[in-house]
């Protein structure tokens, strides 16, 4: 007996044999919560240099499961390793049976998890691009299926879905109020604050009132409340049809005679179309109010000289304007959220990128063509 | 029988809301068998399911897993329990964005000491077990659904639980991997003696691996029937249990 230690419930000790040979007596448990332990202890009292041969006796182990045998694996390529090797004796016809089973015998080379090599840059180059130009066609193929999908509807327009659009409108626009109310009230009094700062000093502080009006009407309405709406519910869209996408409803939809972009995105894109301008509108009204609180209680304007320096600001055609890239942004949020949610290939975590990518992407897409918008008016105007 | 009882449930009664759904039902599971749950839809399986791993608490009743009472004990004495147990839900639960084998090695790598490579060694000889060798690093999406069941498996007895529980582990199977699970559960059983309460309406499956069986009906919102399921097959005088047996309409007269 060289050596013993005490656990739990699994025990094990060496004693010597001729020729330098040695033998380790287990008993007791080997599962799951003695052997990560009993590895360790091993290795520990087994230090170099080692036996020619290591015979293992089982004769007193009680139990023995897939951890038990992982004891055994583990010792057996430590002695492979030294080009010596494992025996087992006296194992239980139970015992047996269970490394018959985990393929104890075949064990023991170095062969563990092999895992995936990582190609060279060009492959990985290759596949990249092969993926950016598949994804390329499937946005093509889906601006596509949508403009076929809008002009079946104009020409049929008992074909929309009812139902959907005006339940669409109410999550996109009704619910979406109070929160584009705040949002441009706060954003009206910040911006007549600030320019009053500035204005005060050349005792123009009428013109508070027009800075925030046409600011909010021309640039800051449209994109604030499309901002807003491309988080609540671009991303909404695509965590939507993402979900219906893994769990085959998609497919349901279309083995059923559906045209999935017929009866998904189409309530979604004219729900959005119709209801982002007139949030567009609300959140130019509250930021007027906002600049009219600070200008009434800080700069001592009244309310009258307030709206009519904004009357005469604003025309028709900036608030018109507005409108029009409102109605675009939305196009864009519904279009955006609706392509995410179909490129959907997974499963949970695809549809958290899916949605995260809907709402990156919208909110860059709103600004880009609001560039666009101002390079137009600047020519044509 | 003196065989120890694993799963004792005393007077168990579920609810949502307004409605019972089990109604005073008690059973025991003996230590190594293979325990059925039988039923017809709606009849309360999975309810008794989430019942006997606390995540429903029943409405009154307790539920013993090998002597603790889970009926009334707290999130972590909970969590102390439930490590006696795996489970292998319907549609398999893998985490989608975890290959085969991390989904496998993820209770391993928590609740052990080993070193990472005896888990990717051992995490190996399971996935061996339910013949999944070489699927290691594929993603949950990119395997089949009886392959998604026998890695479900796989993860269900990563710590080589004391009991094992089977919500319809052959829903969606074909019949031939239906049948080579089924061997996988005797082979199990026998071999590490784990206690297995399977959820199932699958008949073959029932006779193939139940050693007793329950079951339950939404008429009377409790057992109807316990016993060797053959013998239920031939001998039973209730007409559900001669329906379900023997798939039988029911008679509307």
């Amino acid at each position: 007996m060289s050596n013993s230690q005490d656990l739990q419930s699994c025990r094990y000790e060496i004693s010597n044999g001729d020729d330098g040979a040695k033998t380790l007596h287990i008993q007791g448990r080997m599962d799951a919560a003695t052997a990560a332990e009993t590895i360790a202890g091993i290795k520990s009292i087994l230090q170099p240099p080692l036996p020619t041969a290591l015979t293992v006796d089982l004769e007193k182990v009680t139990y023995l499961d897939d951890f038990g045998a992982l004891v055994l694996v583990e010792l057996k390529k430590l002695m492979i390793a030294q080009k010596s090797r494992l025996h087992i004796k006296n194992a239980d016809q139970r015992v047996k049976e269970i490394l018959s089973i985990l393929k104890y015998d075949e064990s023991g080379a170095p062969a563990t998890i092999v895992r995936k090599p990582t190609p060279n840059r060009f492959i990985r180059l290759g596949e990249g691009v092969f993926a950016q130009v598949a994804d390329l066609n499937f946005i093509f193929s889906f601006i596509g299926s949508v403009c076929l999908s809008l002009i079946h509807v104009i020409l049929h327009p008992r074909s929309l879905r009812l139902d959907d659009t005006f339940l669409s409108m109410k999550k996109v626009g009704v619910d979406a109020l109070p929160i584009v109310g705040l949002i441009s009230f706060l954003l009206g009094l910040i911006m007549a604050f600030m320019s009053s700062v500035q204005l005060q000093q050349f005792g123009a502080n009428i013109y508070v009132a027009s800075l925030v009006s046409l600011a909010m009407v021309r640039e800051l309405g449209p994109i604030m409340t499309a901002i807003i709406v491309a988080g609540r519910s671009g991303s909404a869209f695509a965590a939507e049809i993402g979900t219906m996408k893994i769990s085959d409803e998609i497919d349901a939809l279309f083995t059923m005679g559906f045209d999935p972009t017929r009866f998904l995105v189409v309530p979604k894109i004219v729900a959005s179309v119709i209801t982002v301008p007139i949030l567009t509108l609300f959140s130019d009204l509250f930021a007027i109010m906002g600049g009219l609180v600070v200008g009434v209680f800080m700069l001592d304007l009244t309310t009258n000289a307030y709206m009519a320096q904004t009357l005469k600001t604003l025309t028709l055609f900036d608030v018109f304007w507005g409108f029009l890239k409102a109605a675009v942004f939305a196009l864009l949020i519904a279009g955006i959220g609706c392509l995410r949610g179909f490129q959907v290939r997974g499963g949970a975590a695809a549809v958290g990128q899916a949605t995260t990518s809907a709402v990156v992407s919208s909110i860059f897409l709103i600004i880009l063509t609001d560039a666009v918008f101002a390079v137009i008016l600047r020519y044509w105007g | 029988m003196d065989r120890k009882t694993v799963i004792q449930v005393k007077n168990l009664v579920a609810r949502y809301g307004d409605d019972i759904i089990l109604d005073r039902i008690s059973f025991d599971v003996y230590e190594g068998e293979i325990f059925a749950v039988l039923g017809g839809s709606g009849s309360g399986k999975s309810t008794l399911l989430k019942n006997l791993l606390g995540l429903h608490r029943p409405a009154s009743g307790k539920i013993f897993i090998d002597g603790d009472d889970i009926s009334e004990c707290d999130e972590d004495a909970l969590q102390q329990i439930l490590r006696k147990v795996g489970v292998l839900y319907q549609s398999a639960a893998l985490f989608g964005s975890m290959t085969v084998a991390e989904n496998v090695a993820l209770p391993i790598l928590e609740y052990t000491d080993l070193s990472r490579e005896s888990v990717d060694h051992l995490v190996k000889m399971k996935l061996n077990l339910v013949n999944l060798d070489g699927y290691q690093n594929h993603l949950p999406s990119e395997i089949s659904g009886g392959m998604k069941k026998r890695a479900g498996l796989a993860r269900a007895m990563a710590l080589n639980p004391k009991i094992l529980f089977f919500d319809e582990p052959s829903a969606g199977l074909d019949p031939v991997t239906s049948a080579e699970l089924d061997k996988l559960i005797i082979h199990l059983n026998q071999s590490l003696g784990t206690t297995m309460v399977i959820i199932t309406h699958e008949l073959e499956s029932i006779f193939a691996v139940a050693s007793r069986v329950i079951m339950l009906h939404k008429s009377t919102r409790g057992i109807i029937a316990d016993g060797d399921p053959k013998y239920l097959r031939d001998q039973s005088r209730n007409p559900f249990v001669k329906q379900f047996f023997n798939r039988l309409p029911a008679d509307n007269t």
